[in-house]
C-alpha cells in the first residue's frame, strides 16, 4: 500500500494511504477526542457516522473543520488538532451536546464509566450558556426485563443502531424522527418488549452514556442476603472471572476466580457455586442429544434433523424464536447452564440440605443481560417460583463488591463450595466463542468412540472469525462443525439451513462478539477489541490449568446422575434440564 | 404549428392554475368551437411565463399581445374581439406602473426587457405535453449531435469550456463533474436529476419541469452518453403533481420516438429514465442524502469523500445535477461554449433563474445574465417595492443564504460576489423586504425552517440550530441580552465550521448576515427592547394618538388592569408598565386612536 | 409520533402486499411503496407499516424510521378537507403566520392535527410556487390566494362548518 506523509500538530508522520487522520494522529501519540466513533476492528464493526463532531480538526486549505475519525489522510496534508479554532469549536459543540442532556450524573448508572462525562471533564466544561431556557429532549422511560432505555441521555452516536442492525441484524432499534427530535428507538417508539429485541445487550455494551443500561437487580440481592430466613446460593458464569478484575483496575485478561469466590463469601452468600458445574451438565445432556440425533440421522430416520444447534445462549434463543420460529425444532432442547443450575439447586441440592425451594434464593452472576430475561421465563418456574431468582451482571457484582468496601485486588483466593462448585476445563471454556462445541466434542468423541482423546485441545474451533467451520474425525466418522458469534453471522448459517445448504452436523451460536466474554453485562470495553482477546486467553488458560478437562469426568456430575437423574436424557433429566421454544414474533399491538 | 393561423398561449403554471387558468383554457376552447374556429386557432396550455404577479396570463401569437389577470369570464370577449375582429382588449393589457400606459407586448415590458431566457427558453412558448413542439424548437438536436458527431470527451470538453456551473447551490463546474463520473470506471453508472426543490421560496425547477420537461430528459441522456451510464433517475418532490404528470407524459413520448430506451437514434446507445419520489425533506437536496433517500433510507447525508461520482446510488458512480443546470445543457451544445461563456461574469457564466418574491411589485420567475445587479433585478424587472415602501433587504439563497442590503444593490450577481457578501446563490430564491420587515424575525423564520428540516444526524446542526432559534426567539420577545449577540455569532460560526453537510454549514447564514448588516436592529431589540419595523408583538406598546383621542373613556373602562388614565373629553394615556397588552382598548376605540408602536 | 389504532381487513392487507410485490419487495423501493400505500389509505398507521415491513423483509423499526423522517408521510388520518397553509418565504413575508394563527383559532387545532369531527386537518407546506398570490392557502386541491386573516372564517364556512 502507498505510504502518505503528512504533518499533524507540526510533526511529520508517515502512514499507509487510506488511514484516517484520527489514526494517523494516534501514531504520533496524539489522542484526538472522539465520542460517536467506535472501531472493533477484529470484529469488523466500525461506527463512524461523523455525527458528534467532537473529533473535528483543522486541515490547511479546507474551508471547514473536518471530522478526523472519518477523514482520510492525503499526502502533504497539514493538520492541526489543537488550534484555538479547533478547541473553541470542540468546546462549543460539547456545550451543545450537554445542553440537551440531563445533568443527573450523581445518580446515573453510567457515572464514572461514561464517555460523555469523561469528555466533559477533559474539556473542562463548567457552564452551559443559555441552559435555563434551552429546550431539553424528554422521552418516556422504557423498562424491559433486561434493559432500561432512558433516551433523554441519548447523544445520537448511533453505536447501538450499528450493533443492533449491522452486527446483530436484530433490527429492534432505528433512528426515528428528524432534527432535534431524532432519537434511536424501537418501532413506534414502543418499549423494547414489543420489539424483536433479544436482550443481547450489545447496545448497552457500546452506549457511551447512560441512555442504555441494564436493569439493576443488586438491591434485590442485598435484600435477599439480609433476610436470615433465606438460603442464598450464587452461581458464577465462566466469563465473569475473566473480566471482573477490569472493574478494579486489573489488566484485561487477569483471572480473579479465587478472589471472586472470597468476595462472594464475604458478601454473605451461603453457598458459592459455579455455573461451570452446570456447563458440564449441559454437555452431558446436549452431547448425548447430539449423539442420539446423529445416530438416528445416520440410520436414515427422516424425522430427525441435523444440524443440532446449541441453546445455552439466551440472546440467541430469543433471536431464533423471533426470526426463525419455523425452525424451532432444530436447536438442542437442553436448557442453558444458568437454568440447569437453578433447576438442580432448587431440587437436588435443596433436598440435600433440607431447604424448601421457596426459602432458597438462587442468584446468578452473568456476563449477560439476556439472562435477566431468561430467568423470568415462565417455563423456568415451579409454582411461580423461579429456578433462578435474580441474574446480575459482572458490572453489578463489581458495584456490590465496591459498596461493601472490599479490596478485590488484594483478596486471598478461595475455592468454590461443593457439590455444585466443581467443574472441569470443559465447563470454563463455555465463556468463549467455540468453547461450548469444543467441550461437547471432547465428551461426544469419547462417548461415541469409546476411546480416550490424546489431546483435548481442538484449536481449529477457536478464534475470533465471525463464522468458522471445522471437521473432527470421530474415529472414521467426519463430524462437521460450524461456529458463529454475533447474531448477524448466526443469521447467515440459519439462512443456509433454511435453504437446505447447510453441511454441518452441529453448530454453536453465541449472540455476543467473542462469545460470553464480550457479553452485554461485562465491563465496558469502550470499543477496544484487544480487551476481548485478553479475556479469551484467560478463559483458555483456566481450562489448561484444570486437571479434569472433560465434562463426563466431573465426579460430582457422575454422582448427580447416580444419585438423582439416572441417565442423560432420562425422564427426570428431561423434566429438569430440557425445555421447548415458542414463536415470539407478534404484532406490536397484540402484545 | 403551421396548421393554425393563431395561437392562444395560456399559462398553466401552478400560480396561474391556482387562479383558474385551466378553467379559462376550457372556456376559450368552447368559445372558439362555438365560432367554428377550433381548426384555425389553437389554445395551448404552456408552462410558466414567469410573470406570476399578474396571472393568469394569456399570450396571443403571432401578434405577441400579453394579457394579464384574465378570468374565465373574459374568454368570450377575447374570442369575439381579439380573435375575430382583431381588436386588442385594452383593459386586459399590462399597465406600466410608472407611465400608467398600457403595454401591448412583452418586448416592451420592464419585467421582460432585461431578461435573457436560456433555461426557461421554452417555458411559456410550447405545450409541455407535446414532444413535437419541443422538437420544433430544436429539441433533441443536441442529443443527436452528441450521439452522432461528438465523442464523450469532446462533449465534456465543450461543457467545461462553457463554464456552466451547478445551479443547485454551491456552483460546482458541471463539465468537471461529468468528467469525474466518466473517469471512475464501472460497469454500471447512474445519472440523477435532483428535482427535490425544497427552498421555501423557490419554484424554478418546478416551472422548468412543468413547462419544458423534455429539456431535462434530453440532457440526462447526453450525460448518460458522456459518463457511460444507461440508467437515470429523476428524484422529484411528491408535492409536485403537475410536474410529475408532465414528466410521465414526456417520458412516454420520448420512448415512443426512440429518444429514450434501447438503441437511441440507431446509435447503439441505450438509456432510460425512471422517477423516484421525495417525501418532504429539504436535506435531500444534498446529493448524498438524496442518494440515500433514493435507496429507500432516511435521507441522512454522509461525509464526502467519497463523492457520488465515485460511490453514489447503489455504490456506483453517479452524476447528480439539478433541473436548471440540465435545462442549460442543450442550448450550450448547439450554440457552443463560446456563446455561453460570452454571457455573464468572469467566473460565473450564462444566466440564472430567480424566483422573485416578497414585497415587490412584479413577483415572478425571471432569468437574467450573471452579473446583472440586484438593483436592476429589484427595481427594473421587479418594478420596485410594493406600495411605494422603502427597500430594506433582499434575501438570496433561501435558508442557506443571507440578507443583502442597500449597499449591495449595485453588486453584480454571481456566485463569488454573493458568497463574499455573506450570502450565496443557492437555488435562486430572492425575497425582497421593505421597511416593515423585521430582520431579526426574518432570521428567526429561516432558523425555524432549518430546525424543522435538520436531519438530526450531527450535533451542531441538530442542537446548535435549535439553540440559535431559541436565542432569536428570546430577542424577539424582548428577553435578549447583549451577550446573546456574541453567542449568536460564536454559535453560528461553530455550526458552519463543524456541521456534516451543506445544510448545517450554511444554516447560520441568515443570522450571521443580518448580524453583519442589521446590527442596529438587533441592538434596538436587545438594548431598547424595540422592534423598529413593528413586527415583534412583545416589543410593541399600546399608545393613544393625541390627534384622534376624543376622551370618550371607552378604552379606560375596557382596560382590565387600569393601565389607562385620563379625564373625560381629555387625552387618555396608557401606562406601559401596567399594560398587559391584551388589546381590549384598541378593540373598543371607535376613533382609531389606540395604536401599537 | 402519535397514531391511530386500526384493524386491517384481509383485502386491505392483500392490497398492501400487492404494492410491495409491484416493487419486487426491493428494500430500495420502500419510499415508493410508502407513497403508494399512503395514497391508497390516506395515512400510514402502525399496522400498515407492520404489514409492509413483514412483506418486504425489513425491520418494522426501519420502516418507522423512514416514515418519521419524511414530512410527507403521516400516521394520522387527514381531515375530509385538509387545509394547508403555505409558509414559504414569500408567503411568510406577506403575513402567512397571521393566517395560520387564525386557522388554528377558528378550528381549535394545532398544525398536524385533525378536528374532532374529522372534517378539517391543518398542515403547513413550503412554497407551492404561487408566490404571486401570497399568502396562499390550499383546501384539498383548491387554492386560495392573497388570504388575509379576515378571510379565514369565510373559507372554512365554504366547507360547511
Amino acid at each position: 500500500m502507498d505510504q502518505v506523509k503528512l504533518i499533524i500538530d507540526g510533526k511529520m508522520v508517515e502512514v499507509p494511504a487510506g488511514t484516517t487522520v484520527y489514526k494517523a494522529a494516534k501514531v504520533l501519540g496524539i489522542d484526538i477526542p472522539v465520542l460517536c466513533y467506535m472501531d472493533l476492528k477484529d470484529l469488523n464493526i466500525e461506527n463512524k457516522p461523523g455525527g458528534c463532531r467532537i473529533c473535528s480538526v483543522e486541515i490547511e486549505g479546507r474551508r471547514n473543520l473536518a471530522p478526523s475519525c472519518s477523514t482520510d489522510v492525503a499526502d502533504g496534508m497539514v493538520v492541526k488538532t489543537n488550534s484555538m479554532r479547533v478547541i473553541n469549536a470542540r468546546r462549543t459543540v460539547m456545550e451543545l451536546i450537554l445542553s440537551d442532556h440531563p445533568k443527573d450524573c450523581l445518580i446515573c448508572a453510567k457515572s464514572g464509566n461514561c464517555d460523555l462525562q469523561d469528555m466533559a471533564i477533559k474539556l473542562g466544561i463548567r457552564d452551559i450558556p443559555g441552559q435555563e431556557y434551552a429546550e431539553v429532549s424528554t422521552y418516556r422511560l422504557d423498562t424491559s426485563p433486561s434493559i432500561i432505555r432512558e433516551m433523554d441521555k441519548c447523544i445520537m452516536c448511533r453505536r447501538c443502531e450499528t450493533m443492533c442492525n449491522d452486527f446483530q441484524t436484530v433490527g429492534a432499534l432505528n433512528a426515528v424522527n428528524r432534527g432535534f427530535h431524532a432519537v434511536v428507538a424501537p418501532a413506534f417508539e414502543m418499549n423494547l418488549e414489543h420489539s424483536p429485541c433479544t436482550y443481547c445487550g450489545q447496545c448497552v455494551a457500546v452506549c457511551p452514556t447512560g441512555a442504555l443500561t441494564e436493569v439493576d437487580h443488586t438491591p434485590k440481592v442485598i435484600q435477599a442476603l439480609s433476610d436470615p430466613t433465606k438460603t442464598v446460593v450464587v452461581q458464577t458464569a465462566p466469563a465473569v472471572r475473566a473480566a471482573l478484575g477490569e472493574e478494579f483496575g486489573l489488566e484485561p485478561g487477569t483471572r480473579v476466580t479465587g478472589k471472586m469466590v472470597t468476595a462472594l463469601k464475604n458478601l454473605g452468600f451461603d453457598y458459592v457455586f459455579d455455573t461451570d458445574f452446570a456447563a458440564d451438565l449441559t454437555i452431558m445432556e446436549e452431547g448425548t442429544e447430539l449423539l442420539d440425533r446423529l445416530t438416528k440421522h445416520l440410520n436414515g430416520d427422516k424425522d430427525v434433523q441435523l444440524p443440532i444447534l446449541t441453546s445455552c445462549c439466551p440472546g440467541w434463543v430469543n433471536f431464533f424464536e423471533y426470526h426463525f420460529s419455523e425452525m424451532k425444532d432444530i436447536p438442542s432442547t437442553a436448557r442453558s447452564p444458568q437454568q440447569m443450575f437453578g433447576s438442580i439447586a432448587k431440587s437436588y441440592f435443596a433436598e440435600q440440605i433440607g431447604v424448601d425451594r421457596k426459602e432458597m434464593v438462587v442468584v446468578s452472576i452473568m456476563p449477560c443481560l439476556a439472562k435477566k430475561y431468561e430467568c423470568q421465563r415462565d417455563e423456568f418456574k415451579v409454582d411461580s417460583n423461579p429456578d433462578v431468582d435474580y441474574s446480575i451482571t459482572t458490572r453489578e457484582l463489581a458495584h456490590l463488591i465496591k459498596q461493601a468496601n472490599m479490596d478485590l485486588v488484594n483478596m486471598e483466593d478461595n475455592e468454590f463450595d461443593a457439590p455444585l462448585g466443581e467443574s472441569t476445563g470443559a465447563g470454563v471454556i463455555f465463556g468463549a466463542t467455540g468453547g461450548v462445541i469444543e467441550a461437547a466434542t471432547r465428551t461426544a468423541y469419547e462417548l461415541h468412540t469409546g476411546k480416550t482423546l490424546e489431546s483435548v485441545d481442538f484449536k481449529q474451533l477457536r478464534g475470533l472469525e465471525g463464522i468458522r467451520s471445522a471437521s473432527v474425525d470421530f474415529d472414521g466418522l467426519e463430524i462437521k462443525i460450524g461456529i458463529a458469534h454475533g447474531l448477524g453471522n448466526a443469521r447467515k448459517l440459519l439462512e443456509d439451513i433454511k435453504a437446505g445448504n447447510s453441511q454441518y452436523h452441529a453448530i454453536e451460536i453465541m449472540a455476543c462478539p467473542g462469545g460470553c466474554i464480550g457479553g452485554g453485562g461485562q465491563p465496558l470495553h469502550h470499543g477496544d477489541s484487544s480487551i476481548l482477546k485478553a479475556r479469551t486467553k484467560a478463559i483458555y488458560a483456566e481450562d489448561e490449568g484444570k486437571v479434569l478437562r472433560k465434562s463426563h469426568e466431573n465426579p460430582y456430575i457422575i454422582k448427580l446422575y447416580e444419585e438423582f437423574l439416572g441417565n442423560p436424557m432420562s425422564e427426570k433429566a428431561h423434566q429438569l434440564l430440557h425445555t421447548h421454544y415458542f414463536e415470539r414474533k407478534k404484532k406490536v399491538f397484540e402484545v | 404549428m403551421s396548421k393554425y393561423s393563431m395561437h392562444l398561449l395560456v399559462c398553466g403554471g401552478t400560480g396561474c392554475k391556482a387562479s383558474e387558468s385551466d378553467i379559462l383554457t376550457e372556456k376559450l376552447k368552447k368559445e372558439l368551437a362555438k365560432q367554428g374556429l377550433e381548426e384555425t386557432v389553437q389554445v395551448i396550455m404552456t408552462g410558466c411565463f414567469g410573470f406570476c404577479e399578474k396571472g393568469p396570463i394569456v399570450k396571443v401569437m403571432p401578434d405577441n399581445t400579453f394579457y394579464t389577470q384574465v378570468k374565465p369570464s373574459d374568454a368570450e370577449e377575447i374570442v369575439e374581439e381579439h380573435v375575430i375582429k382583431g381588436r386588442r382588449i385594452n383593459r386586459l393589457l399590462y399597465k406600466d406602473p410608472k407611465s400608467k400606459e398600457e403595454v401591448e407586448d412583452t418586448g416592451k415590458m420592464g419585467f421582460y426587457k432585461k431578461q435573457l431566457r436560456i433555461a426557461l427558453r421554452n417555458c411559456g412558448f410550447i405545450d409541455p405535453e407535446s414532444i413535437d413542439e419541443y422538437i420544433a424548437r430544436d429539441g433533441y438536436m443536441a442529443l443527436g449531435k452528441v450521439l452522432t458527431e461528438m465523442t464523450p470527451e469532446a462533449t465534456i470538453a465543450l461543457m467545461k469550456d462553457s463554464g456552466l456551473r451547478g445551479r443547485g447551490g454551491a456552483g460546482f463546474p458541471a463539465g468537471l463533474k461529468w468528467e469525474l463520473a466518466r473517469n471512475n470506471a464501472s460497469e454500471k453508472k447512474y445519472v440523477v436529476c435532483n428535482a427535490d426543490e425544497g427552498d421555501p421560496g423557490a419554484f424554478m425547477d418546478r416551472s422548468i419541469l412543468e413547462g419544458d420537461p423534455h429539456s431535462v430528459l434530453e440532457s440526462m441522456a447526453i450525460i448518460g452518453h458522456c459518463i457511460g451510464a444507461d440508467e437515470g433517475y429523476i428524484y422529484i418532490r411528491a408535492e409536485y403533481p403537475l410536474a410529475i404528470a408532465r414528466l410521465k407524459t414526456a417520458l412516454q413520448q420520448a420512448r415512443d420516438y426512440g429518444l429514450l430506451g434501447d438503441n437511441i437514434l440507431g446509435t447503439g446507445f441505450n438509456f432510460d429514465i425512471g422517477l423516484k419520489y421525495g417525501a418532504g425533506a429539504f436535506v435531500c437536496g444534498e446529493e448524498t442524502a438524496l442518494i440515500h433517500s433514493m435507496e429507500g433510507d432516511r435521507g441522512e447525508p454522509t461525509l464526502k469523500p467519497p463523492f457520488p461520482a465515485e460511490k453514489g446510488y447503489l455504490g456506483k458512480p453517479t452524476n447528480v445535477n439539478n433541473v436548471e443546470t440540465l435545462a442549460n445543457v442543450p442550448p450550450i451544445l448547439l450554440k457552443g461554449a463560446e456563446w455561453f461563456s460570452s454571457i455573464g461574469t468572469e467566473k460565473s457564466k450564462g444566466t440564472k433563474v430567480f424566483a422573485l418574491a416578497g414585497q415587490i411589485n412584479n413577483v415572478g420567475l425571471i432569468e437574467v445574465p450573471m452579473g446583472t445587479t440586484l438593483r436592476e433585478v429589484i427595481f427594473e424587472i421587479g418594478g420596485g417595492i410594493k406600495d411605494g415602501k422603502k427597500f430594506k433587504a433582499v434575501q438570496t439563497g433561501g435558508p442557506s443564504g443571507g440578507c443583502l442590503t442597500e449597499k449591495h444593490l449595485d453588486t453584480p450577481i454571481d456566485y463569488e460576489n454573493l458568497v463574499a457578501n455573506g450570502s450565496m446563490m443557492g437555488s435562486g430564491g430572492m425575497i425582497v423586504m421593505d421597511e416593515d420587515d423585521c430582520m431579526v424575525s426574518i432570521a428567526k423564520y429561516y432558523l425555524d425552517f432549518t430546525v424543522e428540516e435538520s436531519c438530526g444526524k450531527c450535533a451542531p446542526c441538530r442542537i446548535g440550530n435549535k439553540r440559535l432559534h431559541e436565542l432569536l426567539e428570546r430577542i424577539c420577545e424582548g428577553k435578549g441580552e447583549e451577550a446573546d449577540l456574541d453567542r449568536l455569532r460564536n454559535l453560528g460560526e461553530v455550526i458552519k465550521d463543524t456541521s456534516l453537510c451543506g445544510l448545517g454549514q450554511s444554516s447560520p447564514n441568515p443570522v450571521l448576515s443580518t448580524l453583519d448588516n442589521f446590527m442596529d436592529e438587533y441592538q434596538s431589540h436587545v438594548v431598547d427592547k424595540k422592534c423598529t419595523a413593528g413586527v415583534c408583538k412583545d416589543l410593541l406598546e399600546y399608545f393613544i394618538l393625541e390627534d384622534n383621542c376624543v376622551g370618550c373613556t371607552a378604552c379606560a373602562r375596557a382596560c382590565p388592569v387600569g393601565a389607562i388614565t385620563g379625564e373625560r373629553k381629555e387625552l387618555h394615556v396608557v401606562n406601559p408598565v401596567t399594560c398587559i397588552k391584551c388589546g381590549a382598548c384598541m378593540e373598543k376605540c371607535k376613533f382609531d386612536a389606540v395604536i401599537l408602536r | 409520533m402519535s397514531s391511530v389504532k386500526v384493524e386491517l381487513r384481509k383485502d386491505q392487507i392483500e392490497k398492501i402486499h400487492s404494492f410491495c410485490d409491484a416493487f419486487n419487495n426491493a428494500h430500495g423501493e420502500l419510499i415508493n411503496v410508502l407513497h403508494k400505500t399512503q395514497s391508497e389509505f390516506g395515512y400510514l398507521p402502525a399496522e400498515v407499516q407492520e404489514v409492509i415491513a413483514d412483506r418486504m423483509g425489513l425491520p418494522v423499526a426501519k420502516v418507522f424510521g423512514v416514515v418519521t423522517f419524511y414530512s410527507f408521510f403521516t400516521m394520522i388520518p387527514k381531515g375530509e378537507f385538509p387545509i394547508s397553509i403555505c409558509t414559504g418565504t414569500a408567503c411568510y413575508v406577506r403575513g402567512a403566520e397571521n393566517v395560520l394563527a387564525e386557522f388554528k383559532k377558528q378550528l381549535n387545532i394545532e398544525v398536524g392535527e385533525t378536528s374532532a369531527d374529522g372534517k378539517f386537518s391543518l398542515s403547513c407546506l413550503r412554497c407551492v410556487g404561487a408566490c404571486g398570490l401570497a399568502p396562499v392557502v390550499l383546501v384539498g386541491d383548491k387554492t386560495y390566494g392573497r388570504v388575509a386573516p379576515d378571510d379565514v372564517k369565510e373559507i372554512i364556512s365554504e366547507y360547511g362548518s
